[in-house]
């Protein structure tokens, strides 16, 4: 059995770190737990003198139905934006621009990188200029009588759609590192057994990138959880609340109407969310080693 | 495995965490040399922003050795509130002189953000001898202390395109006296001029203040329930008849298409950018909102309109049924206050008491097109030269009311904004009512509420 070095050798170097993950990490984390059980508030007597409620943030919030839609409207924004687009999206581009001609590859991949790089905001603006019942969209579908406002008919679509195009970017990026290590000769050697590019892609290639993808959605879903800014611009969470995803619940909650510790009960759930996705993801790769 | 799941949890922790993460340090407050001045800055309101730097010249120059930091903080009105309350909570971060509406002064106040001044305005002649003293009750708190002082005020009532109704048959010195004859108008002006919208009141989730006080409490307080909070028991009234017809109301013009759409109401940046435009292109026939409305139409505002006030005629908002008093309207205001941190107080009631000498506070009335809080600036030509609206909305303080000045009022208001914002995407005034009932109740103790 190896000797695990001692204290005095490697806690010297790694301090630093550890009192910024604790200040920074693990601070308002802990912070979190304790406002969650207080009714802490912006403003008002309360956010003097906050007062111990106990369970109560967390009653109401598994009681409540916004709550409760808001939950399932983050899981769906997450699934179909994260997953399915932005990680389904990013696997397609990568897989189409491998061993295309430079200039294809540099313009699609500036075109899509422009989105990734844009701050949350701007990025948030401009597909507000496009999508708004003025915008760039409906001038062309106006061509053809199919104009409509997408934020208010279709507002999920919308913010889906959104999201989607400025996040791919990363997933395409991380799958074309990932395709370029596949060795090419297995890829070859599965050619000349007779198979087509879907079973190749199926067969060889999915299995060897497996820990990628795995390690992508990880990121991409925790991303997605915690988009804001892009939605907040976009709807504000509305029309009626059909876009109000947790952060924005959480949002609304804490700084809107000045229920902090109720936000932050929130935040909480949202926490667990995060932790309910990452362990399907870990259970999936476990499963198949 | 385990170590993997805490290694994801932490990651989950950090991605999604600094959302959540705020309040904070107790660090020390700022310097005595330098105050710290917040307030709103964006397109829609570019007056401040050149009122700030002309009394910050003014204040540096009367006052050597101490610098006026200004702040302006880039959002519309609904993020400005949780955006100063967050900035509010640490003394790092806390401003000294601090532009805030009047209506979140007294839950301000409570939290302990603000400072009481009344010490240093007593040795103001200003303050004892020019301001007028119902607006002094603006930046006053429920304990009975001062801290804020009003820098203007505002009433609320309909402005109406002549051109439009003349069009539709209807008098050009238009008086409507009931609820009906309003909705009887817009119904006029939509027969008539299928292109032209025919009423805009604020509504929507993203107007947050401006849909509870502006368009349903401009109701409620015409309806025989008539208050918001009953000063004489003491308690909030909910739930209300008045409230379910002014909800009923808010139905009815989205019903009829009488307003904006439920997409444009539902529009984060419409009724800020889109709308004085659409009112200075003839394609809104009338709409309910304030005196102040005049800044967006002149030189510099967001849609210049130099014809505005040939064009433009103003009336009252009539009462329900036509009852006594017969019409109704709603006072509120901006104030600047002093934060409960600061390093420097005297510094910084001296920079309220420049920004809002004779002067100052004329120059920011004319502006803003604010009325004045002030005996002196009443009588000065430019507020009427500039807005010939001036009168008419000044005329209407004789009867206004103001929101219930309590604690509670901002979290009443948000419930309010729940119920209007489902009555506009098609939810049931009825229900609506009842549900807002039930979120007063939660805010204000079960105790504190009376049935109306």
């Amino acid at each position: 059995m190896r000797r695990s070095p001692r204290l005095g050798v490697w806690l010297p170097p790694l301090a630093p770190s550890i009192v910024l993950l604790g200040l920074f990490v693990a601070g308002p984390i802990l912070w979190c737990f304790y406002a969650a059980f207080t009714n802490s508030a912006l403003s008002g007597i309360a956010a003097r003198r906050p007062k111990f409620v106990g369970l109560d943030n967390f009653t109401t919030a598994f009681t409540s139905p916004d709550v409760a839609s808001s939950l399932w409207l983050t899981v769906v924004f997450v699934v179909l934006s994260a997953v399915v687009g932005q990680n389904g999206l990013g696997i397609l581009l990568a897989v189409f621009l491998q061993h295309r001609g430079k200039l294809l590859r540099g313009i699609v991949g500036t075109v899509v990188v422009a989105a990734w790089v844009l701050p949350e905001v701007v990025a948030a603006f401009a597909i507000y200029a496009f999508l708004n019942a003025q915008g760039t969209l409906n001038e062309v579908l106006g061509w053809f009588g199919l104009s409509q406002n997408w934020l208010y008919t279709a507002p999920m679509l919308a913010v889906v759609l959104a999201n989607i195009w400025r996040g791919t970017a990363f997933s395409m990026l991380v799958y074309q590192a990932a395709l370029s290590e596949v060795p090419s000769d297995l890829v070859e050697a599965a050619q000349v057994d007779g198979a087509g590019p879907v079973r190749r892609f199926w067969h060889v290639v999915l299995p060897v990138i497996r820990r990628t993808v795995v390690t992508n959605l990880m990121l991409i879903t925790l991303q997605t959880l915690g988009v804001f800014g892009l939605i907040y611009v976009l709807t504000a969470g509305g029309p009626d609340n059909k876009t109000r995803t947790l952060p924005l619940l959480m949002y609304e909650q804490a700084f809107k109407f000045g229920q902090i510790g109720y936000g932050t009960a929130i935040a909480l759930v949202l926490l667990v969310l995060g932790a309910v996705f990452s362990l399907v993801y870990i259970r999936s790769l476990k499963a198949e080693v | 495995m385990r170590a993997r799941t805490i290694a994801a949890g932490l990651a989950v922790a950090a991605l999604t965490l600094p959302l959540a993460a705020c309040g904070g340090g107790d660090s020390a407050s700022g310097d005595a040399k330098t105050i710290k001045i917040v307030y709103r800055n964006y397109s829609d309101f570019p007056q401040m922003d050149t009122f700030m730097k002309a009394v910050k010249k003014e204040f540096e120059a009367a006052n050597p050795g101490i610098t006026a930091q200004l702040t302006p903080v880039s959002s519309l009105d609904s993020d400005y509130l949780a955006k100063v309350q967050l900035m509010q909570r640490s003394p790092s971060t806390a401003p000294d002189v601090l532009f805030e509406d009047s209506f979140n002064v007294n839950a301000d106040a409570a939290a302990g953000y603000l400072l009481p001044i009344d010490d240093y305005l007593a040795k103001w002649p200003d303050w004892n001898s020019q301001f007028i003293p119902t607006t002094k009750q603006a930046g006053k708190a429920v304990d009975g202390k001062t801290y804020a002082v009003p820098m203007g005020t505002d009433s609320r009532g309909l402005w109406f395109n002549k051109d439009i109704f003349a069009k539709a048959g209807l008098p050009t010195d238009w008086q409507p006296k009931t609820w009906n004859d309003v909705l009887d108008a817009a119904r006029k002006i939509k027969q008539t001029q299928p292109d032209v919208e025919p009423m805009y009141m604020p509504l929507g989730k993203p107007a947050a203040e401006a849909m509870s006080m502006q368009s349903l409490e401009m109701l409620l307080y015409g309806t025989p329930t008539k208050d918001l909070f009953d000063e004489k028991a003491g308690k909030w009234v909910a739930p209300s008849k008045g409230f379910e017809d002014a909800l009923g109301y808010v139905r009815t013009v989205m019903n009829e298409h009488l307003a904006q759409t439920a997409a444009q109401a539902e529009d984060t940046q419409w009724a800020q950018t889109q709308m004085p435009l659409l009112m200075s292109q003839g394609k809104i026939g009338f709409m309910m909102d304030g005196g102040w409305y005049a800044r967006y139409w002149e030189p510099g505002g967001v849609a210049p309109w130099p014809e505005w006030s040939k064009t433009l005629g103003t009336t009252t908002f009539p009462t329900q049924n036509g009852q006594a008093p017969g019409k109704v309207t709603l006072s509120g205001g901006w104030t600047l206050a002093v934060g409960a941190s600061t390093g420097n107080a005297d510094a910084s009631v001296k920079f309220i008491q420049t920004a809002l000498n004779k002067e100052n506070s004329a120059s920011i009335d004319v502006a803003c097109s604010w009325l004045p809080v002030r005996e002196d600036v009443k009588a000065d030509p430019r507020l009427a030269e500039k807005d010939p609206t001036e009168p008419f909305w000044s005329s209407l303080v004789s009867f206004t009311r103001y929101r219930p000045t309590l604690p509670e009022y901002p979290q009443v208001s948000n419930a309010m904004d729940v119920a209007g914002d489902s009555v506009v995407n098609g939810g049931d005034p009825a229900k609506a009512a009842q549900q807002w009932a039930q979120d007063v109740a939660k805010a204000v103790g079960s105790d504190k509420v009376k049935t109306g």
